[in-house]
C-alpha cells in the first residue's frame, strides 16, 4: 500500500460504468514523513476522504476489485483509509 | 489512474484478433496541474466517446484489458473517463 495526500478531485459524467457515482480523488504520493515522492494517482474513495487528508492507498487491481465485490473492472487505486499518524523509529 | 490529454487518433486497418472495432487515441499524460509529463502513449477508448482535445483519465496494464468489452482484449492503456472538472 502507499501513502497519499489528497490534493483535489476529478469529476466526470462520461465514463466506464464502474465509475458511475464513485468519488475520484487526486492523491499526491508521499513518504512516511510526509515528504513528496513525486507523482500522483487518481484513486477511488471509499472512506469519504477530503482535500488535505493523508490516506492509505491500495494500488493493486485484484484487491481493489475485491473491495467492491467485483471480479472484473478497470480499477486499481483505491483509498482504503484515512491516516491519523505515522510513527517512525 | 492518471490524467491525459487526447492529442490525436491512430488508424490501423490490420490488427491482431480482439482489437477489431476498438478506437485508439494518442494520449499525452499530464500532471495534476494538466502540464504534460512523460511521453505520449496510445490508449484504447473504453468510453467510446473520447476525441482529440479532450481531458481524460486512463488506466494501464491489466486494468486496461478489463476496461473493454469483451474482457481481456490485448491493450495496455485504456481511457475510462472524460473529465468535466478537476479541482486541485
Amino acid at each position: 500500500m502507499k501513502i497519499g495526500l489528497v490534493s483535489g478531485n476529478v469529476v466526470s459524467t462520461i465514463n466506464h460504468p464502474f465509475f458511475d457515482s464513485q468519488r475520484l480523488m487526486i492523491c499526491d504520493l508521499i513518504g512516511p514523513g510526509g515528504e513528496p515522492l513525486g507523482g500522483y494517482t487518481i484513486a477511488v474513495d471509499t472512506v469519504d476522504a477530503g482535500v488535505g487528508d493523508t490516506v492509505l492507498i491500495i494500488d493493486e487491481g485484484t484487491s481493489a476489485r475485491q473491495m467492491f465485490g467485483l471480479t472484473t473492472g478497470p480499477i486499481r487505486a483505491v483509498i482504503a483509509g484515512i491516516i491519523d499518524s505515522v510513527d517512525m523509529e | 489512474m492518471q490524467l491525459g490529454r487526447v492529442t490525436g487518433t491512430v488508424v490501423a486497418t490490420v490488427k491482431t484478433e480482439g482489437l477489431e472495432g476498438i478506437k485508439f487515441l494518442v494520449v499525452q499524460p499530464l500532471d495534476k496541474h494538466q502540464e504534460p509529463v512523460g511521453k505520449p502513449l496510445i490508449a484504447a477508448d473504453a468510453v467510446y466517446m473520447a476525441g482529440p482535445g479532450e481531458l481524460v483519465y486512463f488506466v494501464a496494464s491489466r486494468e486496461a484489458a478489463e476496461a473493454l468489452e469483451p474482457r481481456f482484449v490485448p491493450v495496455d492503456h485504456a481511457i475510462v473517463g472524460i473529465v468535466d472538472q478537476v479541482s486541485v
